[in-house]
Formats: structure tokens, sequence, C-alpha cells
């Protein structure tokens, strides 16, 4: 039987998907051992239960990213922190410097056109938390997969260990920050 | 100076006494993890990173600063100085704000060689996200302290070699920082000769040369030890009676 696989992105810049597509013809191989159950790639818009593992993209760094990585951890068997940004905040976490509303005045306000709407005007939309942070300090975490981006070395490594059923040990070559 | 016989990691080595235990295990093959040691440099003992459990002795001792006795039974590799420096290398990264990813020492970096070193996972500790500053007030270099460590090698390769001593340190605990002269901006220092010896000691990214751009920057560390030698030999009145 197949194992049911998926990735989400939260707070992180996609660059952890692109090194995923960078696996090139290995992924013909995963496609025939793997169901793709939940992933940006795969536009599935709700997280499925009884998930063997999941790849989680970037920090956390809005209440929706809280939300989605709860889902995440209650559905899946194991969680992979998938990246930098998910291990340490990295990049996402340049933000903290500033406060929420100082960063959000920046980016929608004064390098906008539309220089009156916010995402803090509308309720429905995700709200940022006052800092960026690492996704094992919300939810426990069972696997740290490092790189900005990881490489696809370092994925197909990672991705292989837990087909086998054992949860990736990142020693050597493929434990690499930054 | 006498010679002692000691153990280290089981095996017996006869060594000078006033040699420390560091230099002793390093002439032996023994690797202890260091990160504020530079060779050319005085040993402080400020990153505990090279801390060795010695038999009989009640507390872990930092091999850079601890000098062998008769009879001294050494381990560099226990269970427990592998959870400590784990530990230690997760405080540094916890209460600095070290983005590999856009740094200019990245993979160049003497920080992110340790964590690969000691198998670093992840940060069991919250990161801080502290708000420091950053000083490119300098025309060739910049202070980052974002990356500081306060291995505080700057300030000996600066009061022990160039002799300008320029950086300090102020404040206590997590507000300790290094500061140049009393104080005041680095680019407004009277004191700082510019030699740029600081940048190239500095384990990390804090210290840089202005326009280097991410993972650019690849320090030399280990040019000091030409500099020291040369003047501990006086290695120029050599050259001066050769030419006679």
């Amino acid at each position: 039987m197949k194992l049911k696989v998926a990735t989400a992105w939260l707070g992180g810049c996609s660059g952890c998907h692109m090194s995923f597509l960078d696996l090139d013809e290995r992924l013909i191989e995963l496609a025939d051992k793997i169901e793709l159950v939940h992933s940006p790639f795969a536009d599935i818009k709700s997280f499925p239960e009884n998930v063997d593992f999941t790849l989680v993209e970037g920090a956390i760094t809005n209440n929706e990213n809280i939300e989605m990585a709860h889902i995440i951890r209650k559905r899946s068997k194991f969680v992979i922190s998938f990246g930098d940004c998910a291990v340490t905040g990295n990049v996402t976490a340049l933000r903290n410097f500033f406060s929420p509303e100082e960063v959000i005045t920046r980016s929608y306000i004064e390098l906008s056109s539309n220089k009156n709407k916010t995402p803090n005007d509308y309720s429905n939309l995700a709200q940022l938390i006052p800092t960026a942070r690492p996704l094992h300090e919300f939810i426990k975490v069972d696997a740290f997969l490092h790189g900005c981006p990881p490489t696809a070395d370092q994925i197909w490594f990672a991705i292989s260990e837990l087909l086998e059923g054992r949860l990736p040990e990142f020693q050597n070559i493929f434990l690499r920050y930054g | 100076m006498a010679i002692v016989t000691l153990t280290i990691d089981g095996i017996q080595f006869s060594a000078k006494d006033d040699e420390s235990i560091l230099e002793i295990a390093k002439q032996n093959g023994i690797r202890i993890p260091t990160l504020c040691h530079l060779d050319g440099l005085s040993d402080v003992g400020a990153c505990r990173l090279c801390l060795v459990e010695i038999e009989g002795w009640n507390k872990l001792m930092p091999a850079c600063t601890t000098f062998p006795i008769e009879g001294m039974v050494i381990h560099t590799q226990t269970e427990k100085l592998k959870k400590y420096r784990r530990m230690i290398i997760e405080l540094l990264a916890s209460e600095g704000n070290h983005q590999c990813a856009v740094c200019v020492v990245n993979n160049h970096c003497e920080l992110q060689d340790l964590a690969y070193e000691v198998g670093l996972q992840y940060v069991r500790f919250p990161y801080l996200y502290p708000k420091k500053h950053v000083d490119a007030t300098h025309p060739k270099f910049i202070m980052d302290h974002n990356k500081c460590v306060l291995c505080t090698r700057c300030v000996r390769v600066c009061h022990e070699v160039e002799g300008a001593h320029t950086w300090d340190i102020a404040n206590r605990g997590i507000n300790c920082e290094i500061i140049s002269d009393l104080n005041q901006s680095w680019g407004s220092s009277p004191s700082c000769t510019s030699c740029g010896k600081c940048v190239l000691v500095c384990p990390t990214g804090a210290l840089i040369e202005k326009g280097e751009t991410i993972a650019e920057m690849e320090k030399k560390r280990d040019f000091l030890k030409y500099i020291v030698t040369a003047r501990q030999k006086r290695e120029w009145i050599l050259n001066m009676s050769d030419e006679e």
C-alpha cells in the first residue's frame, strides 16, 4: 500500500518546495511509492486524516499557521520540519526586529500604491503574531531537515528513510544550516 | 617547567606542565572543540566548549586554561561533556540572530561548524530574537552585534597583537556587548588603526568587510601565527644577520 504523504507551506518562501522538485527523475520513482494527499503542488484544499508523514516548510508567523500546525500534528504520524525557517525561524524571523504593526505599515502602506488597506482591515485574513518562530515551539516535531533550502539529496535521504519506516537522523553531509 | 605524566582518554602522555591541556591534546591528535581559543592569542576560557572532566575534581575545567599536574586523568568526550557542548551551541544560537542563509560568512563560520560537530538538530530553548544593532560607521568594516558570540578574540587581538585596544566589553549577562573605545561608534574611534585583524579572527559574521555579500567572505584566521611567531622568535633580527 502506498504511504500517504503531505507537504505544507507555512511562513516560508516556497524555496524548500522548489528544492523538492529538484528531485527530478527521482520524483517518478517517488510517485510509485507515495500518495500525495495534501501539498501546494497538489492543490487539495483541506488537510486529510491519517497521513503517514508531513514535511512542513516555513516558520510560524501568523494565527493561521498556528491553527494549521495543530491540524497537521493531529492528523500526521510523523511531522518533519522542512528547511531552516521551520527549524530556526531563519529569514522569516528577520521581521522580528520590528513590531507586526511596523512590518504591516511598511509592506502595505509605505511601499504600496494602494495606501489605505492592510490585512488587519479584514477579519478573515491571517493576522501576524508578535514574532515569527520555529515550528517545534508550537507542536512536537519528529525530525529536522535543515538548509536554506535543503538540497535535493538531503530531501531524498529524508524521504527514503521515512519510506523505510525510520525517522531520519541528519549527520555529516546531511546536517547543513544556511 | 617540569615534565609530568598524564592520561587523556585512556592514553598516557608525557607533557610540559606549562602547556595547557588543550595544547597537549592538540599535539597528540585529540580533538577538543573550541570557539574563543585561537593560536597566537592568550586564553580566557570564555566559551566553555573545551570543558573536560578530570578524575577527582568536582567541577568541569576548561582545557585551554587548565595546566597538567602529575598523574592527572582527563576525559574529553564523555556523554556529560557532549551534552554540555551541545547546550552551549544551543544557547549561543538562541540568544543571537544567526540567520546562516543570509550571513556573509555562511559556510565559513566556526559557530556553524561547531553546530555540525555537536550534531545540532534543533534548539530546545526559545529563541530570544534580540534587537541588536549594526555599527557600519567604519569606512572599511562592519560590526554586526546580532552575530557576536562574545568570544573576545577581537578584544584580545587588538590589545595583544595590534596594541591599540580599541575593543572592550561593556555590561553584564544578556546585555553584555563588545564596544569600541568609550562606547562610541567604531567610525569615530580615535584608537582604531583600521588594521582589520579583529575582522580576520572573528569566528562568525559579527565582524565583516564592507562590500561582501552572502557566503562570500572566507576569513584567514591562521594568519595570526605568522605575526606572533615572527615576534616571539624576533625573526627580523635573524633575517638581518642572514644578510650580513
